[in-house]
Formats: C-alpha cells, structure tokens, sequence
C-alpha cells in the first residue's frame, strides 16, 4: 500500500521515506493469545487441537520436542514443572466451570404459558430464557416486532423476568425458537434465540379464573 | 488559583478536580497500573467524541517525540486526514481509536501507550527490556515486574551506554518468546535495577489477555 503520489515526487537524490510494514501478526484462535503464550492460559489442550489442525507448520514450531526444550531456557526444571502442573490446573477449573454451566443449562427450562384474560383474550409469558443466554429485551422487541403486538419484559410475582407478548402466540414462539435452532440458525433475525434447548421448553396454560 | 476555582466548584464536580490536582503533586504514571486488569467497557466507558483536529495535531507532536517512529509510519497507522475517536473512560482513562480500533490510550496526562495489539505489529515503537521465563506467568496475571525478573540470566536490560531512565513506557519482551507479552512503565532506571536487583522495577500497563486485549473494536 506506497502511496502513489509521493512515488511519483521522489526524486532520486532525496529517496522517498516509507512506512515501516506492521509485522501480520497471528493469534490462537482459541484463546486470542499469540500461540507461543497458549501454554500460560487456561485452554492449552483445545489451542494445540486447534493449531495442529488449523496450522500444522506453525504446531510444529511449537510444540516439538525441540521447540519444547528450546524454550525452557534459564528456568529451573523444578519451576518448570511447576508452571505445567499450574497450567493444568487452570484448564481443569476452566472445563469445570464450563461443564458446570452446560449442567445448569441443561437442566434449565422455558415455560411458554398461554393466560386466559378475558373470554377469547390471551397474553403469553416466556419464561427461562435468560438461563440459555438469551437477552431478554431483545428478545421481547423480537416477538413483538414478528406478532406485531406489545411485547415487554417485566418482574413476576417472585421478582423473576419473564417475557409477556400480547394474544396467544405461545405455538407461534415454541416454532421461533425450534426455527432458531434449525441449522445455522441467524435467519430472519432469530439469532438471540438460538442457544435455547427446544427439548427444554415446557408449553402450559392457565385457565381464566371463575370469578373474574 | 486552582484552588480558588476548585471552591466555585459545585459539590458533585469536586471529586474530579481533587483527581485532578493530584495529577500535578503526584507523577501521573504512579496512578495509572493496573488499569486494564479490571476493565469492563459496558460500564468503564463514559462516552465517546471525535477529537478536534488542533488537539489531534497536538496528540500526533506527543506521539512522535515519544515513540520511535517516523512520520511515514504513523500516518499508516493514523491518517492524518482521518479523525480519531476520544473514548473516555473513568478514572481519567482516554482510549483512542481509529474505525472502532483502539490504537492507544493515555491516563491523566501522563504518556501515550500503544496498545499491545498495535505494538506487536510495530514492535520498534518502544525500548525494550527482557523477563525472564519463571516471571511470564505473573505478568500475565497482572503483576508488576520486579527486578529478579529482568537481571536473572533469562532477563535482559539495555547496557549502560543505552540506559533508560524511570518513567520510560518500555514493553516486556519474554526469554524464548517471539512477541512482547506486555507493556509497562519503567518505575527505576535501568542502571539502578542493576545495582538494587530488589523491588517494583517495572509497572504493568497493559498485558496479553487482560480487559484491553479483549477489546478489539470499541
Ligand atoms: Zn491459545
């Protein structure tokens, strides 16, 4: 990228000054450190699977016994150990972490429940959405926007969020989030839905009380 | 004559100009460690604003009397005929940044720093000093560098004749790695860290993996 201009301009016995060219600089795409820092984060064995497969030359620069050895320079053997042994700790106490939220995940659940207001007038409330990731008001503006009716985010009775959509759209929002979970999921704008469990959701409805 | 305007002051600006009076009794960069260790843009970032173009002009001055780099290579970096975008944050951190991009960042008034980002890919831009292997990992957790670190045998220091003085941005090269793993403010001179071999030799700016690595458009 020379600029064209001062190309033009330079003469020859004052040479033309460039830019120096930035070093095109490669980071792990697992953890976004430069992959001779993997070793000090908390995924090592997810980024070597990852360079191995995505950048052999470069693994090979890494992670051969040569590139091994050659690294350990000036530190002791014992500090060395000590550093392997941290590391794996770390990746166990991430995965850990990770696991434990794919559990929780898994035992969340989303209740589409269908109310009764008057005779033949309905409202409908999600529930549960926030535990897959979701983001709550964007997904309120979703329903709201495709139903084209109100659509909020509001406090229960126990203080939870929930999503209220005005009319029974409880059908329409179970096949959203199965659409959004269909494939590649991100079509017509239904991506904020996209991590829900559709084996998760639960569809229930609540009758109009006698004496209202 | 800063404290007769300080007492006209209302009550809710009275915090900001205690911050800035303390920027003239107390070396800004003393202030300013660990500012991206707990960094969160959502809630740290109080607004942005494109800056005028006879304080970029100023800005640009500071930046090429400080860094080492020429005119050509800043204006790759930084187009003169492009705007750059003040992010201000709390604490009297300002983010600069180009098309989303943060470039550098300043704290008070002290020095302009690359982000790491920018300096792997212009590495000459500031002095360096070398870590050894043992003290990587601390770094990376957001230490500061202590003298072991950089006299052990894995360290390195600049010799005499290039010595640099406290108060110098320098980034941390690392013993056996290819790329700075951080970027920092020297807290003693070099010759000193020499001698003393003890203590805080380097403060931590801005590291792999923290708050502003994790910031890559704004
Ligand atoms: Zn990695």
């Amino acid at each position: 990228m020379a600029t064209p201009a001062t190309t033009a301009d330079a003469t020859p016995s004052q040479p033309e000054k460039q830019a120096i060219p930035p070093v095109q600089m490669f980071y792990c795409g697992v953890c976004t450190f430069p992959p001779e820092y993997c070793e000090f984060g908390d995924s090592l064995s997810k980024c070597k699977e990852w360079l191995q497969a995505q950048h052999p030359d470069l693994y090979d620069k890494y992670y051969s016994d040569v590139a091994l050895k050659a690294k350990l320079g000036t530190i002791s053997q014992e500090a060395q150990s000590k550093l392997e042994e941290d590391t794996a700790k770390k990746e166990a106490k991430a995965e850990a972490k990770a696991d434990a939220a794919r559990k929780k995940k898994l035992a969340s659940q989303v209740i589409i429940k269908r109310i009764e207001r008057n005779k033949r007038k309905y409202i409908t409330s999600v529930r549960g959405l926030e535990a897959f990731g979701v983001d709550l008001k964007k997904a309120a503006k979703l329903f709201a926007q495709r139903f084209a009716t109100g659509g909020s985010v509001t406090k229960n009775a126990a203080g939870i969020d929930e999503i209220v959509v005005q009319g029974d759209v409880s059908q329409e929002i179970y096949d959203m989030i199965v659409e959004a979970n269909d494939g590649k999921g991100g079509k017509k704008g239904l991506d904020v839905l996209k991590d829900v469990l559709v084996d998760n959701i639960e569809m229930v409805e609540e009758k109009r009380k006698k004496d209202e | 004559m800063a404290d007769a305007s300080c007492s006209r002051e209302t009550k809710s600006r009275g915090r900001a100009i205690e911050a800035d009076r303390d920027t003239h009794t107390q070396p800004s960069s003393s202030r300013c460690f660990r500012m991206f260790k707990k960094f969160q843009p959502s809630a740290d970032i109080a607004g942005q604003t494109t800056v005028k173009s006879s304080i970029q002009r100023g800005i640009r001055s500071a930046i090429l009397s400080s860094w080492k780099i020429d005119v050509e290579t800043l204006e790759e970096i930084w187009p003169k005929k492009e705007s750059i975008v003040h992010v201000k944050c709390r604490d009297h951190l300002s983010i600069y940044a180009l098309h989303g991009e943060p470039l550098f960042f300043q704290h008070f008034d002290g020095p302009y720093f690359p982000t790491l980002r920018l300096f792997h890919k212009y590495p000459f831009i500031l002095p360096h000093v070398r870590v050894d292997r043992g003290a990587i990992r601390f770094l990376l957790a957001g230490a500061h560098m202590m003298c072991p670190g950089l006299t052990s045998a894995g360290g390195w220091l600049p010799p005499a004749d290039a010595a640099l003085p406290a108060g110098t941005p320098v980034a941390f090269d690392a013993e056996g790695k290819e790329f700075a793993v951080g970027i920092g403010i020297m807290k003693l001179g070099t010759e000193e860290m020499k001698v003393v071999k003890k203590g805080v030799a380097v403060e931590s700016i801005t590291y792999v993996g923290d708050d502003l690595w994790a910031i890559q458009k704004l």
